[in-house]
This record gives structure tokens, C-alpha cells and sequence, in this order.
């Protein structure tokens, strides 16, 4: 994968010139590849990540992941049961996985109560669900590349030669 | 008690920033650009390499020369990345970091009276193995010709009773390094002499600007060059302690023979951790280098603003910066830094008695450490380091 990317899908906040620095490039160069990468899809978009558990307010979030059985249709496969599920903003990610089961989703909601209604409700009676399996989100460790823990002290001497 | 200590070691010049350096240890909340070695913590699967080997019960000696499959993977990887070839049974050597093995070498070639030549500034250790091994060091002046060794600096500090010269690059304390071309021409003159070229490349994998080269692989050297490196720099494993040698197998014998009888052989698990960090760890070296990168354009744009004069590093993570605007010394500006404004870095004269009006500053810091320190040196030169 081509250095850039591999720095902005770590820290989407660096810079143009940052990164023309970290590659020795010209800061115009960079601009039209990643512009070219916006364009093309392959940059999707940038976001936070944000630790929850940090969120002093009383406004929490709960996850499942919920594993999914489903009956495949003809000439479609799973794609337009799977598309009638993602699309549910509750679903913050799909995957058609190998395995026993056949989607797992990752669900957002704000508590216990409305994932389980939504699981209830929306998905399980749909047309073409076999079966459903959740779990609940008990510790988040790391995310997408980031350890959600707070950062360790520095353990060097404070100088040295 | 004094009369019981050796005479050599008795004249042996104590570090006179030793004081300076107790004081930076005493303080607290002190933002510091004065450690040799990276910030990052050696790459998790190198540590997991380490604790498996503990667990698997690897806690023996190993032999002399090393671990035999950590000796072979390095003929490996040299053999790949510079196409440079040393023999694992004969030509390589196994050390406690590069430091024994400038001390392993100078105790192996020199005797009394050999002259050695040193780059200054350079790294403080080279002129002290040097007296302990019984030689002389001679101090090759490259203040005038921007810290790097030139044919005629060189051939200027050569005589009759020069062995070698310890040839370290990317330096510490400046950042500076050599294209193909000036080591082509170093090479000439050091070869015409017939002199042993002992370099210490430790901070090779941290070239910015261009590819580093090995010294053995410049042609007709190698036969006359002794390679020292090791994994604390590019790999972040400074506290690991592991370095090796390759060179004539004459050299690697006679140094493996001291090294028998004083070390006896590296820590096991420090050399299976080096093991895997030559197995998968070069992508971590890749990623860590692109951000001193980063780094090295943020220090060097600020030193600039600052008004501080210094010439533009290459390598490693350090620059060389001239305080001489403030009006003190680099004794003093360092002095006064830590105290007004908390900010650590290392007095030039550490790296040769004749650098009193520079520092050292590392970048192997975070980038917003290093930011904020920028901005505590302006505010301290502003409040007039000049005045002082």
C-alpha cells in the first residue's frame, strides 16, 4: 500500500506538508494523490476515534456484535438482505463473513433496551434471517489499530549521551 | 582508598557534565531533548519474541560468538539489503551493543602508542577505550568543514604511528552523514595509509536524505574495515544491549577472545529478541524512521526561526545547533534552559572540549514535546538568553 495511506489510516489529521516531509515529496505532489484517492473512493473519509468510556456525561452507548444466519436468494447471494440490514443506522458495521453464521453486525444503541428491541423488532423478523446470536460489548481493548488505554508514562532516563 | 585505583584510570578525564546531567535527573515535569536513544518502546513482537524464549525456559549461555541463527540471519539480511557478505562462523561476533565493540576492537589492535584518529565532535566513548586499550586518540577538527571528515582534515591528522580511526556515521551529536562519493574519497586516503577502519554505523537505518553505505561495501574496503552495529537505534532496543561485529577474520578471532574471558556472551534473550527483530521488525524501523523525519523538519525549521545557526542533519536524531546568538555558552544556555524554562539538552562540550558555544539536541522526543520546546527557546532567548 503506498506510504501515504498508510499514514493518513493511522493519523488522519497529518498534514499535507507532514507528510511530504515523512516521504520527501513535494507538498503539491502529495495534495493530488490524496485528492486522486478522495476522488477514486479509496479515501472514504476522515474521523475520530473516540474513547467512550472517557465521556463523563450520562449519554452512553451500548454494542453488540450480532452474528446473522441468513438464506441466500437466488441470483442475488446475501447482497440485497445484507443491504436491507446495513442500511439501518443502528448498524454501524456489516461484514459477510466465512464460518458458521453468515453476516456479523456491529449495533450501536444508547442502551440494553434498544439493541435488544432492534434485534427483536427489525432484524430477526425479516424475510430470509435464519438466526441470530448477540453479544454484547462488555470492555473495548483497542480499536482499529488504537489501544484504548491511557498512555504510559515514559520509562527513559531523562538524558543520556 | 585513591592510592588503591589504577594510575590509567585515574587520569582519565571525569565527564565534566557529569554535575549538569545529575541535575537534569533531579528535576521533575523537565521536557527533555537530551537522550541518546529513540522514545519509541521496541516493537511489541520483539518483546513477545523475548518473554516466549523466557517462558520456553531459553535462559543459557549461548556461545561465545553469539547464537549461531542470530549470526546467520544477519548474513542474511546484510547480504540482501547491501549485498555485503561475512562468513557467521568466522566473521561475525555477537557484542553487548556497539559499545563493546569499539571497546573489544581498540583492546585488540592497539598497542601503547598507537595513535587513533577520532572525528570531533563524536561520540563521547571513543577517546576514553582508546586510552584504556593503551593508544592515543587524535582528534581530527572538522569545526570548519561542516563536522565532517574531508581528505585533507584526514590526511592531515595522519603520521607514522596511526592505526586506524574510529569512523562513526550518521554522527552523534550531529546528524550528519556521507553520500557514496565522500566515502569514496575517504576511503582512498585511509587505504593508502593502510589504516584499520573501524565505523560505527548504529544509526544507519536512520538516513534521511539519502541511502546509507556500509563502509565494507565501498570497493576494496572491506578487507580493511571492521563493521560495527547493533539493534538499539534502528530497532528502538537500546536497553536489549546487542550489537555485532563483522570484519577480517583475523580481527573478529582476536576480539573474540577477549570477549570470551570479559563477557562470556550476550544476554540470551536480548539475542532471540534480535532474532525476531530481523525476522519482522523492519517495518517498524520504516514507520519510526518516517516520523524522525517529520521531526528533524520541525527542530531544524525552528532552530532557523530561532535564529540559530546549525548545519542540517542527515541521520540519527540529532542536530548540533550554535547558541552563540544568546551571548553563553552551551554550558550555560543549557544551564539556564532547564532551570527557566525546563527544557533539557546536552552541552556541546560533552562531544569535544572545542564545541563550547554549541548543544545537542535530540529529536527522539514526541512532536509536541518537541513543538513546546521550540517555543520555551524562543521565549527564553526573548527574555534575553542575550543579556546572560
Amino acid at each position: 500500500m503506498d506510504e501515504i495511506l498508510e499514514i493518513l489510516e493511522k493519523d488522519g489529521r497529518m498534514s499535507i506538508e507532514d507528510i511530504a516531509k515523512m516521504l520527501r515529496k513535494k507538498p503539491a505532489d502529495v495534495k493530488k494523490a490524496i485528492s486522486k484517492y478522495e476522488k477514486d473512493g479509496i479515501i472514504l473519509k476522515y474521523k475520530a476515534v473516540i474513547n467512550r468510556e472517557l465521556i463523563k456525561e450520562n449519554e452512553t452507548e451500548v454494542r453488540a456484535l450480532i452474528e446473522v444466519n441468513l438464506t441466500p436468494q437466488k441470483d442475488l447471494g446475501f447482497d440485497k438482505i445484507a443491504e436491507r440490514i446495513y442500511s439501518f443506522p443502528e448498524v454501524s458495521s456489516c461484514y459477510l463473513v466465512s464460518g458458521t453464521y453468515d453476516l456479523l453486525l456491529i449495533v450501536r444503541g444508547k442502551d440494553l433496551h434498544t439493541v435488544a428491541r432492534f434485534v427483536a423488532e427489525k432484524l430477526s423478523p425479516m424475510d430470509h434471517v435464519k438466526g441470530v446470536v448477540t453479544h454484547f460489548l462488555l470492555k473495548k481493548y483497542k480499536e482499529d489499530g488504537v489501544v484504548l488505554k491511557q498512555k504510559e508514562e515514559n520509562k527513559r532516563i531523562a538524558i543520556s549521551y | 582508598m585513591k592510592n588503591l585505583i589504577s594510575k590509567k584510570v585515574e587520569e582519565m578525564q571525569p565527564s565534566g557534565i557529569r554535575a549538569f546531567f545529575d541535575l537534569v535527573l533531579g528535576m521533575k515535569d523537565v521536557i527533555s531533548l537530551g537522550v541518546g536513544e529513540p522514545d519509541f518502546v521496541t516493537p511489541w513482537q520483539i518483546r513477545e519474541a523475548g518473554i516466549y524464549s523466557l517462558e520456553e525456559g531459553f535462559t543459557s549461555y549461548t556461545s561465545n560468538k553469539g547464537l549461531y541463527k542470530l549470526r546467520l540471519s544477519l548474513h542474511n539480511f546484510l547480504k540482501s539489503k547491501y549485498g555485503l557478505e561475512y562468513c557467521p562462523e568466522e566473521e561475525m561476533l555477537i557484542t553487548v551493543g556497539v559499545s563493546e565493540g569499539v571497546d573489544l576492537a581498540m583492546r585488540a589492535i592497539i598497542n601503547p602508542g598507537d595513535k587513533i584518529l577520532i572525528p570531533s565532535p563524536g561520540y563521547v566513548s571513543y577517546g576514553p577505550m582508546t586510552e584504556l586499550a593503551g593508544g592515543t586518540p587524535v582528534y581530527i577538527d572538522t569545526k570548519e568543514t561542516g563536522f565532517k571528515v574531508t581528505p585533507a582534515n584526514l590526511e592531515k591528522s595522519i603520521d607514522k604511528k596511526t592505526k586506524g580511526i574510529i569512523f562513526n556515521y550518521p554522527v552523534n551529536p550531529t546528524g550528519i552523514s556521507y553520500k557514496k562519493k565522500e566515502l569514496e574519497e575517504i576511503k582512498k586516503i585511509l587505504l593508502k595509509h593502510k589504516l584499520l577502519i573501524i565505523t560505527d554505523e548504529v544509526y544507519g537505518d536512520l538516513t534521511y536524505d539519502f541511502e546509507h553505505v556500509p563502509f565494507p561495501t565501498l570497493s576494496g574496503a572491506k578487507e580493511q574495515t571492521l563493521y560495527l552495529n547493533g539493534f538499539s537505534k534502528g530497532y528502538a532496543m537500546t536497553g536489549w544491549r546487542v550489537g555485532y561485529a563483522c570484519g577480517p577474520k583475523e580481527i573478529i578471532a582476536a576480539m573474540t577472545k577477549i570477549h570470551q574471558y570479559t563477557i562470556m556472551c550476550v544476554s540470551i534473550t536480548s539475542q532471540i529478541a534480535a532474532c525476531e527483530a530481523l525476522h519482522s521488525g523492519r517495518k517498524s524501523v520504516e514507520e519510526m524512521k518516517r516520523e524522525y523525519k517529520r521531526r528533524r523538519e520541525l527542530v531544524c525549521d525552528g532552530l532557523t526561526r530561532l535564529g540559530l545557526d546549525h548545519v542540517r542533519p542527515q541521520g540519527a536524531f540529532y542536530v548540533f545547533p550554535s547558541v552563540k546568538k544568546s551571548g553563553l555558552t552551551g554550558f550555560d544556555f543549557a544551564k539556564k534552559l532547564l532551570e527557566e524554562q525546563k527544557v533539557a539538552v546536552v552541552p556541546g562540550t560533552a562531544f569535544g572540549k572545542e564545541f563550547q558555544d554549541r548543544i545537542r539536541i535530540s529529536y527522539a522526543s514526541s512532536y509536541e514535546d518537541l513543538k513546546e520546546s521550540l517555543n520555551r527557546m524562543e521565549i527564553f532567548l526573548k527574555r534575553g538568553g542575550s543579556c546572560g
